[in-house]
Parts: structure tokens; sequence; C-alpha cells
């Protein structure tokens, strides 16, 4: 299995907070990963760190086998997407021009938007449930729905692997669900990898393959999630008492 | 703050109609005065020899007087289009950051020393700005971080400590010079001479930014963001605030801190059609050009023989339609 993105003995910290000590990992297509972690325990710092965004304190991060140093920031783009946990937009714009700045790593200067980015994008924002809504400015948007315009605009961008900062927050039972079975299918069907911090075990376990855990003090463990998401661990990482029991379609885990 | 309304009208449309409306505003600009002219007036003198004095009012005094303040107000709406994206504030205007305060220093500082030179009093003007300038840049980025809070908050703590030092100057400067300073402060193209310079300031502040044009939209959503979206943030922001500042230390060396077009003029332009910089910068400019065009003309021939500075007219203008903006949804 060749790599798309691995740390070796990743130190991260932020504020004097140690997010991970000895952190070595690897993602491979086609994976998809979730983290873990209790509120503060660093999860977005760590998903910034992997995307080349902040400095880590030592180790190693290499994407397609090269130190993510190296990488001019464009070419990083090309690799990797990243759905941020929040945006906050000052200036108004509309759906589709949202959507289509995921084109942007694969425009030169000069260039503008294809027929081809425009189709990209339309069905980014197809894939989400926000077809129809191009020319809507997107402060009128409700939460739910710009929370998916940020994912259809990673869609647009249409990297090798998506990191994505809660994807579910703001988003009812039924685009939970279909927005995690749209990356999943990508990653299945495309060959790509994916990375997502998410508050459910229930979705980590449906949903992923691997599962990274934050202790929130340095610790950490991760592995596939049939070995790794166990009641016990998840008790470790929320400080609380989580019960795994037998449901209708898989089992799942409930807070004691 | 975002404004909830679908832009009017498409991008090229807007262009197509401002280009359209800025060799209007020019000729109304030359045939205005008090020295009647018309359309056929202003064609004889392009074309070959009119009667004097007209000739020479609309080659020698009208026409430079004309480009003077488009390219004046060109500058002053690109810049404030790129303070806006630099500083992720709808409300920036290329004076947020004390440049003009600075060239402000400068220019009533060699009015005092009793310097009546043209070029020396520009000279110090400029010097002003780029004194105010680097001070800026230098505080801003003092711990490392440059973020546009700590550039804003930076830039008005600058920009208060040049008025003071201005209403300083203006308390010990005698009373036959006060005039002159006030106009100046107010804005005045009285003597923005040279028009090739300012044109040619314009014309590079353009063509430099226009290339980036599309970067400063996925900048305009936030450093990180634009970072994930392969945008080298730190170069481009250091670029724009150089480039924003130059035009501002240009616009106000040849005409004094004329107010509100900076600030309106992108405003105007982003309501119509967007935040979509490809648009919005050269639309800024050709629709800042224009409105300051005009405004001079009104500033010299309202009151005449009496001219009003520039920045008043600008002011009254501006106000109104800034607040209707207001009404019309920005929250």
């Amino acid at each position: 299995m060749n790599a798309l993105l691995e740390t070796t003995e990743l130190h991260v910290g932020i504020a004097g907070l140690a997010v991970c000590r000895n952190l070595t990992f690897s993602i491979c297509r086609p994976q998809c990963w979730a983290i873990l972690g209790k509120n503060g325990a660093g999860k977005t710092t760590l998903l910034h760190t992997l995307a080349g965004l902040r400095p880590y304190d030592h180790g190693s991060i290499r994407l397609l086998g090269k130190d993510i140093d190296q990488w001019p920031r464009r070419d990083i783009a090309r690799h990797i997407g990243v759905t941020f946990q929040d945006c906050d937009d000052r200036f108004p714009s509309t759906v589709l021009e949202t959507s289509l700045i995921g084109r942007h790593p694969f425009l030169r200067p000069w260039q503008w938007e294809s027929d081809d980015d425009r189709s990209i994008a339309r069905a980014a924002l197809r894939a989400v449930g926000l077809a129809g809504l191009d020319h809507r400015i997107v402060s009128t948007l409700s939460g739910g729905e710009r929370r998916r315009l940020a994912i259809a605009t990673t869609l647009t961008q249409d990297p090798d692997l998506y990191l994505l900062d809660e994807p579910t927050n703001h988003l009812d039972v039924h685009h939970q669900i279909a927005v995690l079975d749209t990356i999943t299918r990508r990653v299945r069907e495309q060959g790509k990898s994916a990375m997502m911090i998410l508050h459910d075990a229930n979705l980590a376990s449906r949903y992923c393959d691997h599962v990274l855990l934050l202790y929130g003090d340095g610790r950490h463990e991760c592995g596939p999630v049939s070995t790794t998401l166990t009641e016990a661990n998840l008790a470790n990482v929320y400080g609380h008492p989580i019960h795994r029991i037998q449901g209708p379609a898989a089992d799942v885990f409930v807070p004691g | 703050m975002a404004d909830h309304h679908a832009p009017l009208m498409r991008g090229p449309i807007l262009l197509t109609g401002l280009a359209a409306l800025a060799p209007v505003c020019m000729v109304f600009a030359v045939t205005t005065g008090s020295v009647a002219t018309g359309w056929h007036d202003v064609w004889l003198a392009m074309t070959g020899p009119a009667a004097e004095p007209v000739q020479r009012v609309i080659t020698e005094l009208r026409w430079p007087r004309a480009i003077s303040a488009f390219a004046t107000g060109g500058m002053l709406a690109l810049a404030g289009a790129l303070m806006q994206v630099l500083l992720r504030n709808p409300l920036a205007d290329p004076y947020v950051l004390g440049i003009s305060g600075g060239a402000a220093v400068g220019m009533l500082g060699a009015m005092l020393a009793g310097i009546t030179a043209t070029l020396v009093l520009t000279g110090s003007a400029f010097l002003g700005a780029l004194v105010s300038m680097f001070l800026v840049f230098s505080l801003a980025r003092g711990g490392g971080g440059w973020t546009p809070t700590r550039l804003l908050l930076t830039g008005v703590i600058v920009a208060a400590g040049w008025g003071a030092l201005i209403s300083f100057l203006l308390a010990v400067s005698p009373e036959q010079q006060l005039r002159g300073m006030l106009f100046w402060l107010m804005g005045d193209l009285t003597y923005a001479e040279n028009p090739a310079i300012a044109s040619l300031v314009l014309a590079a502040g353009l063509v430099i930014c226009l290339p980036f044009a599309r970067h400063l939209n996925v900048l305009s959503r936030g450093d990180l963001q634009a970072s994930a979206l392969g945008v080298n943030t730190q170069p481009l922001r250091l670029q724009i605030y150089v480039v924003a500042s130059l035009l501002t230390a240009a616009a106000v060396t040849l005409a004094g801190s004329i107010g509100f077009v900076g600030l309106i003029v992108p405003h105007l332009v982003r309501l119509l059609s967007g935040n979509d910089q490809r648009f919005l910068l050269p639309g800024a400019v050709l629709l800042g050009g224009s409105l300051l065009v005009v405004a001079d003309t009104l500033a010299r021939t309202v009151l005449a023989p009496d001219q009003l500075p520039v920045g008043v007219i600008t002011a009254f203008l501006g106000v109104p339609v800034f607040l209707a903006l207001l009404q019309r949804g920005y929250r």
C-alpha cells in the first residue's frame, strides 16, 4: 500500500498543550479515517497541521512521500482539500461563486473558470442538495445549508485527500447521512481518502474504516475501527462511560 | 456584515456601462466652466487650433485637470477596494491605515517651513506617506503575526497620531497659510498639474493587481481558507499592502485627502455586480475616476469664480449615497 499522507513521530502542540506525541500513521487510498476526541483535545489543530497550514514541533509529515514543507501551497491544494469548521463571509457572494473557488488551485493567474469548472461546481452543489440555489447570496442560507456549501466547495476542489472538520455540524439526520454517503462513495469509487473530525462514534463506525483517538494530553490511539473503536477506549477519550449495545443493523454506542 | 441582495447586473455589462460613462464625464468636465464651450469647441481644440482663449482653456487647463481628477479618483477607488480585501473589512478606505495622515504632516510641515515650490511640497507629502506606510507595516509585524485585525488597529492608532500632529501644525501656523492648508486637507485638485504621472501610477496599479484578482476573491474568504486553496497569503497580502499604499500616497500627494471616493465606490460596484474582484477592481477605477471628474467640475463651477475643495463635494455626494446603501440592506 502506498501512503497518500503519512506522519512519523509527529509532535504537535498548541498554547502549551500537547495535541499528540510520537504520532505515526499513514492514510492510504481508499481509506476513511475518523478523528475523535473531547472538546479542546486539539482535533482541529491536528487537522490543520496535516494540511500543512500550521507548524508542528517535530517529526515529519509526508505527502506522496515528500515532506509537506517542501510542497508549494498550490500543489498541496491540488491533493488536499480542507473543509473548515466555520467560515465567515464578510463580503457578499453567491452560492455558485463560493463553490467555484474550489477550482482555484487548478487555474492559472489570468485564467477564467471554464464551463467544465462550472459543471463540476454545479455537480458538487447537487451532491449536497443545493441544486437550483446558484444565485442565492450565501448570507441568506441557513447554517446547515452553509455547512453543505462548504462541503460542496471541497467536492469541487476534488482533492485526493479530504480533510473535514466536523462535516456533520449543523446538519439534520438526513443530510448527515447524505453528506457522509457522498464523501465515502468518492473514497471508495474514485480511490480517494478522507479524514474527518466527528463527535458521533456511531457515524465513525458506520462510515470510517480507521480511527484516530486523541486523549487530550498527547496520548493517542490509532488503528482499524474494529479493534480501536472500543467501549474502553471511548470511555477513556470522553471521560464518560460508553456502552456498546446491539442495534437493529449494527452495534451502537450509547453514553452510560 | 453582508449584502443580502443578489447582484443587479453581471460584471461585463457593468464594465461596459462604466466604460461608456467615463468619456461622458470627461466631456462634461471639459465643456463646463467660466469660458463657455461646447462639444464643437472641444473637437476643434483637440484636432486643430480653435479660437483663443478657448484653445488654451481646453488643452492647457481643463483636459489636464480632468485627466488628473480621473486618475486620482481611480487610484483612490482601487486603493479602497484593495484595503477592504486586505483588512477583510468592508468599512476600510485608503486612509484607514494612516497614509493620508503621514502625507498631510509632510505637506503641512513643508508649508509651515515656508516652502512654496510645488515639487518640494508634493515631495514632502509623498515622503510623509511612505514614512507612515513603513511605520505601520513594521509595527504591525512586530510580534511576527500579521493579521488583518492587528494591521487595522496599528493603522488606526498611527492615523490618530498623525491627526494630533496635524492639529498641532494647524494651531501653530500663521493665519494666511491656514486657508491653503485646510483646502489641501479636504482634498483639492488645483495643484494637480501633471496628469501623466497620475495616469501612469494608476495604470501600473491595475496591471499589478488584475492578474491576482481571482486570488483576492479567495483571500477575501479568510487567510486559512485561502491557504488551503493554494494561495501564498503572506506575500500576496504584502503585495496588496504595498500597491494600495503607493496608490493612496500618489493620490494624496496630488490632491490631498479627498474623502469618500475610496470607501463608497468599491461598495457601489460590489452592490451592482457582486464581489468578484476581476470586475470590481476595474469597475471601481472607472466609477471612481468618473465620480471625481464630475465632483471636481462641480467644485470649480458651483460657486464660481470661487473654488470649493473637491473633498467637500465628494462628501456631499457620498454621505447620502452611503446612507441609501445602508438602508438597502447592509447589516
